[in-house]
């Protein structure tokens, strides 16, 4: 360790309670670097929180504010506003939330935060069901997918999430990936520079989850993007641009088929022909709204 | 910018190996044959856990008290440098 190089800036601690394979302290990692140590993260219960550990030790090296759930960007816009009563300066709160407690259990606190637009970061890692719970369907679970409440594939579409924060015209949205990590980076890189409501919208793979063998976090990660099903974009002042690889994704052409992303994963295991087709199209819908919003 | 007392408060403190030396849960283990490796970093990148250092000489090394054996370094590996290897206990 010690004549390893070692970056002088705040990190997540290696041999934490994440699962083999599990996105989620590389995100945090990346996330600490860039927001660096005058940072306060807000938590809501979620894996996160068992990441996180207990009492006898923590692999943040950042404050962290364990939340109830529904509570996460109210109480960031508390801490946001006292730490500036107090006059301190250069500092970051942002809140770390999963799907669960983002689109469905916290969305009020979210949307009210958003409207009032208070100066934090939130960042929702989309892991597509109640993982902590034991993988309950969530207004995040995709069409098709297995969860343990929906066994026979979930009927109803996923959440548009990150276009509904769009429409509550907060300065810097986002989507990202962690198989696209350097894009994810610079986007929290271009968050910590705005004043005001930040929204990065982070798919974050979950092997137990989504049934995939471990090693493939990366790879299912990637497919996501490069199957133009999860679509990386920004909105900046209203002002809507792909980036990364999606740049060239308008082009059908150039995205894979759905079927590469499914078929890797138990949980897509059962869809039928005519159902992979079905998703096949309303990626391609997807992608003809995306031109529009790209036009403007 | 907070300040909490040492002793006072039952809170947590910033601790490498939270849950232990994870490097226990491994059953498969990845091994680097450093005659493949190009130096990319791709493994250092995207290793989910960070017990990849990256060497004063460039080179990646895996942190066995910690790494959980889960594959994705040797995923990533463009040069198919990275082997999971049986863990023999
Ligand atoms: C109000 C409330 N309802 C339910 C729970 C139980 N609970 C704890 S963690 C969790 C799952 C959260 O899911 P998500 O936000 O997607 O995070 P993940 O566990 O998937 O990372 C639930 C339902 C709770 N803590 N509080
Ligand atoms: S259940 Fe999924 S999201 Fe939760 S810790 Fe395990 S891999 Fe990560
Ligand atoms: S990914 Fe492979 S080639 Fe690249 S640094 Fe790691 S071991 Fe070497
Ligand atoms: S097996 Fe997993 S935890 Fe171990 S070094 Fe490779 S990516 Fe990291
Ligand atoms: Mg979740």
């Amino acid at each position: 360790m010690t004549e390893a190089l070692r970056l002088d800036n705040a990190r997540f601690l290696r041999g934490n309670a994440a699962c083999p394979g599990c996105p989620i302290p590389k995100e945090l990692d990346t996330l600490l670097s860039v927001m660096g140590k005058r940072t306060v993260l807000v938590v809501p219960a979620s894996c996160t929180s068992v990441i996180l550990g207990d009492t006898r030790g923590t692999p943040s090296t950042v404050p962290v504010i364990h939340s109830a759930m529904a509570a996460s960007a109210a109480i960031a816009s508390g801490v946001e506003r006292a730490l500036r009563a107090r006059g301190e300066k250069d500092f970051n709160v942002v809140v770390w939330a999963g799907d669960g407690a983002t689109g469905d259990i916290g969305f009020a606190t979210l949307s009210g935060a958003a409207e009032r637009n208070e100066n934090i970061l939130y960042v929702c890692y989309d892991n597509e069901a109640f993982m902590n719970t034991g993988i309950q369907r969530s207004s995040l679970t995709p069409y098709g997918a297995w969860t343990t409440t929906t066994p026979e594939g979930k009927r109803e579409f996923k959440k548009p999430l990150p276009l509904v924060m769009m429409q509550h015209r907060i300065p810097y949205v986002a989507t990202a990936s962690i198989g696209y990590i350097f894009d994810y980076e610079q986007k929290l890189r271009k968050a910590k520079g705005i004043k005001g409501f930040r929204y990065i919208h982070l798919l974050s793979p979950c092997p137990p989850g989504w049934r995939y063998d471990s090693s493939l976090t990366v790879e299912v990660a990637k497919l996501a993007v490069d199957t133009g099903i999860w679509p990386l974009f920004e909105v900046e002042n209203g002002e809507f641009r792909l980036t990364s690889v999606s740049k060239t994704h308008l082009d059908k052409s150039r995205r894979k088929p759905v079927e590469a992303y499914l078929k890797l994963q138990g949980r897509f295991k059962n869809l039928t022909q005519e159902q992979v087709q079905e998703i096949q199209r309303m990626v391609d819908e997807m992608w003809e709204e995306i031109k529009a919003l790209v036009k403007k | 910018m907070i300040e909490v007392p040492e002793y006072s408060v039952p809170l947590a403190r910033p601790k490498l190996g939270s849950a232990g030396k994870t490097g226990f849960w491994r059953t498969s283990r990845p091994v680097i044959d450093y005659q493949k490796c190009t130096k990319c970093r791709l493994c250092v990148i995207y290793c989910v856990e960070n017990t990849i250092d990256l060497m004063p000489d460039m080179y990646p090394r895996i942190d066995y008290d910690y790494c959980k054996g889960c594959g994705v370094c040797s995923n990533v590996c463009p040069h198919e440098a990275i082997t999971m290897e049986p863990e023999v206990k």
